[in-house]
């Protein structure tokens, strides 16, 4: 998103992203997924895969319970995609089922992580008590955008995902890195716009400060 | 509006949820304060940095499993692929 960009045209609707996640023209691909395309389905999962376990793995613990919930999740799609009606984009569908399939696992497990977080971090030092800045933002140089492609950084930004409190996680996930719109978001996670907005903030608010780390060592 | 007033409302801002009044003091402030306008640039870069994150892969027993799932659906074996 260009630095210059407008409030309000930060949430683009589904089909506006960027190269690489592209979506696909969903009433062909349903159909073509009824037809037993498997070149279909093989595109789809290899596109959405990931994002459902890591979807899951903010409600259950292990990487192979989530493995498992996403694995059991696309079998779900099988049996229900003749039924399926496109009220929701088929992505959205599919996080559906993760969610409600990782919730269940994750209350078996006994591990259900509320979607409700813990109160954003303080910045201590960074305001003073009149409520301006101690230690302004510094610049951040054009070459940060360029390294996102180094793997480093990029690990970097998967780390402070990770650890992110489950539904700051959730949102950020399905909000920012798979580019769904909010309105997608509350249904998937079942949440009011209000709360996916304030988790989403704490969010953004903890990756900016751990890149900012990153940035200004 | 002061500073650490600012940083909360950055995302709210972003989706356009601030009510008129807020949305200017804002807008003020923002207009004001170079220490602030770096923030917001760099939450919005933040923002795009997730968009761009290199896709993770799929691991190869998965995606034999899938695939195998699938071949047995298309088959007509639906009725196999049941909740365990």
């Amino acid at each position: 998103m260009a630095s210059g960009t407008r409030p309000g045209s930060e949430d683009p609707p589904d089909d506006t992203r960027a190269p690489g996640s592209t979506p696909f023209a969903e009433s062909e691909l349903v159909e073509r997924l009824r037809a037993g395309d498997e070149t279909a389905f093989s595109e789809l999962v290899e596109r959405l895969h990931p994002a459902m376990v890591r979807l899951a793995l903010t409600r259950v613990r292990s990487r192979a319970v989530a493995e498992e919930v996403a694995q059991d999740a696309w079998l779900g799609l099988l049996r229900g995609i003749e039924t399926f009606e496109g009220r929701s984009s088929l992505r959205s569908w599919l996080f559906r089922i993760v969610t409600n399939r990782a919730i269940s696992t994750g209350l078996k497990e006994r591990a259900h992580l509320p979607v409700e977080d813990g109160e954003l971090e303080h910045r201590d030092g960074r305001f003073s008590q009149d409520g301006w800045w101690v230690t302004p933002p510094t610049h951040w140089a054009d070459e940060v955008i360029d390294r996102i492609t180094a793997p480093a950084l990029a690990g970097r930004v998967h780390e402070a995902i990770a650890e992110l409190p489950p539904g700051q996680r959730a949102v950020v996930t399905l909000r920012d890195v798979e580019g769904l719109t909010s309105a997608e978001v509350c249904a998937i996670l079942d949440i009011s716009e209000g709360n996916q907005r304030v988790l989403l903030h704490r969010a953004r608010t903890r990756i900016r400060a751990a890149l900012e780390q990153e940035v200004i060592p | 509006m002061k500073c650490n007033e600012f940083v909360e409302l950055v995302t709210a801002y972003l989706e356009d949820q601030l009510p008129a009044d807020q949305r200017s003091e804002f807008e003020e402030h923002l207009s004001l304060c170079p220490g602030c306008e770096r923030y917001l640039v760099q939450f919005r870069t933040t923002i795009s940095l997730l968009g761009q994150l290199p896709e993770e892969s799929i691991t190869g027993p998965a995606r034999t499993h899938l695939l195998d799932a699938f071949a047995e659906w298309g088959s007509g074996g639906a009725a196999d692929v049941s909740d365990p």
